[in-house]
């Protein structure tokens, strides 16, 4: 009696196990792997409305683009993604440059904005700008009110000494958003006085992120001061409620092309290609500003958010993406980096 | 029975397709090219496999088996995906291609390992039983597989450049390198060698736990509070805990607008700091983790000391300081030893608290994830650090094992056991009742902020309750195909229970198995078996984590992206859980059970299905209990192997806490909590209700000494 009592109990519960299991094994007709990287909420709501469009089954992962791109490599012999949407324009450049990406030339290109065909044709067509962000930072008003403190305005104003242990920026090593500040600087100041700059701006913050959003989310909640990060990325925590000021750096600053890439050897190639079609459309780019990302869409009939920063407002740099996009200067100048700034400590 | 295995293996050869294990069930009999079995599409270097197949029917099985798998893999390894595999040996000719095994070479190789098993005990190896030589070989190979291949792809992966290109000349180099050795923070400002830095770590949490957990053991065993219900059920939250939520409610409590940030700034005009990032937070999560686990190790050791020892002393006059001095405390040693080794392990393990609150407090763990997952992408580096973070964890494992091991320190013997405890000295009882109770309210607090802080708007700020988060993550909503989980916690939480519910009914048969073949069989070589099992639970995650994508990530076995993977992983990280649950519960049932069914005839297996199983249930609960639970909550072994289609709910956590997203990841690990907790009581009840272990400890200290 227990002898069979126990088998059964056991029996009910492998049943059990196997009824759990069985969906993963039941897979939709379509399927299509995008690894996404933007916010979450944007990504989700991507692909659930094109699974609600369509009945394609999107498996999504939400990584940096860094991770991404670092995926992609991982994986180059064997890839197991489709499409790789949203995130920072470099890596894309780079993972195209080393041919990691397929070429392909979608119908709505002429639609685009030239920044964004611009990055297709940089990219040899294997890369397509989807949105437009521009770099800055943000600081948390009632921190700034407490330590009366002036609002920093500038770049420079970053490196003064009442802002020590103050200021947040991501890794650049893990962080497109970083590697896109490490670059503005360069570019704005010139290779070796940006790198003092960059010394003394080290010993002002107070954590090197991974993520490139979580210092305008840190500032947002008081974490820290100031947060390095991108424009849209403070607006969205600034409506949410956060006390916290976008500032767009009297300078000038930089800004990341938003790019998609179809990567080689996708197992779903044509679904990836109608996936990239539609993230194209008006439609599609009208989904990012809904979920809280206020980049300026590609599309030219994409309405452009009311709460996006206003490009006829920043002074925005002659970005050398051809430059800052390769391989090797990345390389060198994130060594440089490492060594000379992160691993100086403070 | 041989006449099945010699099927197999034709099977293997002639039916299944060799290669691919997404081959769907359709094209089987070899519809595709692609997915021919061995033998077909022309594919001559595998046609060699059919000599072994036949050598097995002329009944040379032994030789056959080897014959067999040393063609599998030599071939594997010469041939890769994109032509030649191993260039130095200089192979000229067009490469032929071939992709990662699949159904068949698995099937052809269990086959192989079971000729061999069968062809030895026939040669009457292991007193000539079949069932006792496949179940060693099959955990061997398993074992080799799966523990040996990846940690030797770690050693070979380190002297390599990250081209790929062989270059041992730059290892001291890398291995000796300043950021990992470097002394810098002596001198100034500079921060040290992250070996350093781990190393540090590790051994402040493990003093600090080891004593706390000597101040709760203490508090339970020798005061009359009555708090040892709570302090039990507390020791065993962690358990069930996500690991780095912890270090999320510390943000919460003490960032630098955290509750109690706020309050002393508010009220005593404390000023805002972020001490809280870094070595301090680090140590403070871990603490909260690990002490529990010393808790329950110096648990143990306290009721094993025989009060009698005590009366003895006292009698002769001995004041209650010099009792706890010269004869309580001289007992407990070895326990504590234990607790500060396996608090220490701990501590160089964790990678999710180091993740989630270190600041740029850098340690081994996570500087290997972002060697990897950096815009710097070098498995090198990410490989020189796992050889040194594994140096340091098997040393302190062997110290572990071979200083104290399964050795017994108690003092409890057949008589003169009666008698009181001797209270502790008054001093003392303060000083311990003086640490737990804040503790024990830091506790409380902490899982307060985890199961209530994901429902109200902003923790520290805003307290209107809310279910936004909740429903971010798990909400319902209508499409076109009907209802759909909409909420973006869904997936991986789905994902999540399937692959842990897949990997606990093999991590618990395999641990007792194995557990079994300790207990009850005599072989050669049983010491390296027990070694190399072992091995598996005292490397690293996230060293488990990158060896398994540098071994699995290309052909002869390429798992890298599948739900496999991470399945194999739980298995492998969990099977000790088993095998010490096991152990534990053979050693109580005498041998002459066994014995007395060989007697009747019954075979091993039959012996072993029906006599030990049935008593081994509660050992079987316990093995699944903690094998799921382990699984569910694990982080850092397969934060690398995770996929699209394969997310994990830790992962995803990791990912929201990681953006600041803190509400969604508080509701997630509350939710996952409720679930395990929920998973606890109802395996339980369906395997059996028979009290897990004879006492209500035992299960929790096994899973304290693993």
């Amino acid at each position: 009696m227990f002898q069979r009592a126990f088998i059964r109990r056991g029996l009910t519960f492998a049943a059990l196990l196997a009824a759990a299991v069985t969906p993963s094994l039941a897979r939709a007709q379509g399927t299509l792997v995008v690894y996404c990287g933007v916010d979450e909420a944007w990504c989700r709501a991507m692909t659930t409305t094109y699974e609600k469009q369509t009945g394609v089954h999107v498996d999504m992962t939400r990584q940096s683009a860094g991770e991404i791109y670092a995926r992609l490599r991982a994986e180059k012999d064997n890839p197991r993604g489709d499409i790789w949407w949203g995130g920072t324009g470099d890596p894309h450049l780079q993972a195209a440059d080393e041919g990691l990406t397929e070429e392909y030339k979608s119908a709505a290109l002429p639609q685009l904005r030239d920044w964004a065909q611009r990055q297709a044709e940089r990219a040899k067509y294997r890369t397509v700008g989807i949105y437009l962000g521009a770099l800055g930072f943000g600081y948390n008003k009632e921190e700034l009110a407490r330590r009366k403190l002036a609002a920093p305005a500038c770049w420079a104003d970053l490196i003064k000494p009442e802002f020590k242990g103050e200021v947040q920026m991501a890794d650049p090593n893990s962080s497109g958003t970083a590697w896109t500040a490490l670059a503005t600087i360069v570019q704005l100041m010139g290779e070796d006085k940006a790198f003092d700059y960059l010394k003394k701006l080290n010993g002002n913050i107070n954590e090197y992120t991974k993520a490139g959003a979580a210092p305008a989310q840190a500032a947002g909640k008081g974490e820290t001061l100031v947060g390095i990060a991108f424009q849209h990325d403070v607006i969205d925590v600034a409506k949410r409620g956060f006390p916290v000021q976008v500032v767009s750096p009297c300078e000038g600053t930089g800004y990341e092309i938003g790019s998609m890439s179809l990567i080689k050897g996708a197992r779903h190639m044509d679904e990836a290609k109608k996936f990239y079609d539609w993230a194209l459309t008006p439609d599609a780019q009208k989904i990012g500003a809904a979920n809280g990302s206020y980049q300026m869409p590609s599309n030219n009939a994409t309405p452009i958010p009311p709460e996006a920063p206003d490009l006829s407002k920043i002074k925005l740099i002659e970005y050398d993406f051809a430059k800052f996009g390769s391989s090797a200067e990345r390389r060198r100048l994130l060594a440089r980096w490492s060594t000379e700034v992160k691993n100086q400590g403070r | 029975m041989t006449r099945l295995w010699l099927l197999l293996g034709a099977v293997g050869l002639v039916l299944l397709p060799w290669y691919g294990l997404e081959t769907p069930a359709a094209s089987v009999l070899g519809l595709r090219a692609e997915a021919a079995p061995a033998l077909f599409a022309g594919r001559w270097w595998l046609w060699p496999l059919v000599v072994p197949l036949g050598m097995a029917f002329a009944g040379w099985l032994v030789p056959a088996g080897v014959a067999g798998l040393a063609w599998m893999a030599g071939q594997g390894l010469v041939i890769g995906l994109r032509g030649w595999g191993i260039s130095w040996l200089g192979l000229a000719g067009a490469a032929p291609a071939q992709a990662a095994m699949g159904w068949g070479a698995a099937a052809f190789a269990l086959a192989c390992l079971m000729w061999i098993a069968i062809g030895l005990a026939r040669r009457g190896w292991c007193r000539g039983d079949v069932f006792v030589l496949g179940a060693l070989l099959l955990i061997t190979g398993l074992i080799a597989l799966f523990v040996a291949w990846p940690v030797l792809s770690i050693l070979s992966s380190a002297v390599r450049d990250n081209a790929g290109a062989f270059t041992p000349g730059a290892l001291p180099d890398k291995l000796f390198n300043r950021a990992i050795w470097g002394l810098d923070c002596l001198g100034g400002g500079r921060g040290c060698g992250v070996a350093w830095n781990t190393l540090a770590q590790a051994l402040v949490v493990g003093v600090l736990a080891t004593l706390l957990g000597l101040a709760f053991a203490l508090v339970a065993v020798r005061t009359q509070l009555p708090l040892k219900p709570l302090v039990r059920v507390l020791s065993l939250l962690p358990v069930i805990t996500p690991p780095f939520v912890i270090g999320l409610a510390l943000i919460l409590l003490f960032g630098r607008v955290g509750v109690v940030t706020n309050f002393l700034a508010n009220s005593f005009d404390i000023p805002r700091t972020r001490w809280i990032y870094g070595m301090p937070g680090i140590t403070i999560a871990q603490l909260l983790a690990f002490t529990p686990i010393a808790f329950l190790v110096l648990l143990g050791v306290l009721e094993g000391v025989a009060p009698s020892l005590e009366e003895a002393a006292s009698t002769l006059r001995a004041g209650r300081w010099q009792v706890f001095r010269t004869v309580t405390w001289p007992l407990i040693r070895p326990g504590l030893a234990n607790a500060f080794l396996i608090s220490f392990i701990e501590s160089l393990a964790d990678f999710a608290n180091p993740l989630m609150i270190g600041g740029n407090f850098n340690v081994l763990s996570t500087d290997i994830f972002f060697a990897v997952v950096g815009a710097a992408h070098d498995q090198s580096r990410a490989a020189v650090l796992s050889i040194v973070l594994l140096v340091f964890t098997l040393t302190a494992f062997l110290a572990q094992r071979a200083w104290i091991g399964g050795r017994s320190y108690t003092t409890v013997t057949g008589k003169g056991d009666a008698g009181l405890s001797a209270p502790l000295p008054l001093g003392l009882k303060a000083a311990c009742l003086g640490v737990v109770v804040p503790w024990l309210v830091l506790t409380v607090v902490v899982y307060g902020i985890i199961l209530g802080g994901g429902f109200v708007k902003t923790f520290g700020r805003d307290y209107t309750p809310t279910l936004d988060y909740f429903l971010t993550a798990f909400s319902i909503d209508r499409g076109v195909g009907g209802w759909f989980l909409s909420g973006s916690g869904w997936r991986s939480f789905i994902t999540t229970m399937q692959l842990a519910a897949i990997a606990t009914p093999v991590t618990a048969f395999l641990g007792l198995l194995t557990a079994w073949l300790l207990s009850r069989q005599d072989f050669a070589g049983k010491w390296a078996f027990e070694f190399a099992t072992m091995m598996s639970f005292a490397i690293p995650g996230t060293v488990v984590g990158i060896s398994y994508i540098l071994a699995f990530n290309v052909p002869p076995v390429e798992l890298t992206g599948t739900g496999l993977i991470i399945i194999i992983s739980f298995v492998f990280r969990n099977m000790p859980v088993g095998i010490r649950a096991g152990l534990a519960n053979l050693a109580q049932i005498d041998r002459s059970l066994d014995e007395a069914s060989m007697t009747l005839r019954a075979g091993t297996a039959r012996t072993l299905r029906l006599v030990l199983v049935p008593i081994l249930r509660p050992a079987i609960v316990t093995a699944m209990v903690y094998g799921f639970v382990r699984a569910v909550t694990t982080v850092s072994a397969v934060i690398f192997l995770v996929s699209g289609e394969y997310n994990l709910a830790t992962v995803y956590i990791v990912g929201r806490a990681d953006v600041g997203e803190y509400g969604v990841a508080l509701v997630y690990s509350a939710v996952l909590i409720v679930t395990m907790a929920a998973v606890l009581v109802g395996i339980s009840a369906m395997v059996g209700r028979q009290r897990i272990g004879r006492r209500g400890t035992l299960p929790a200290a096994e899973l304290a000494t693993t």
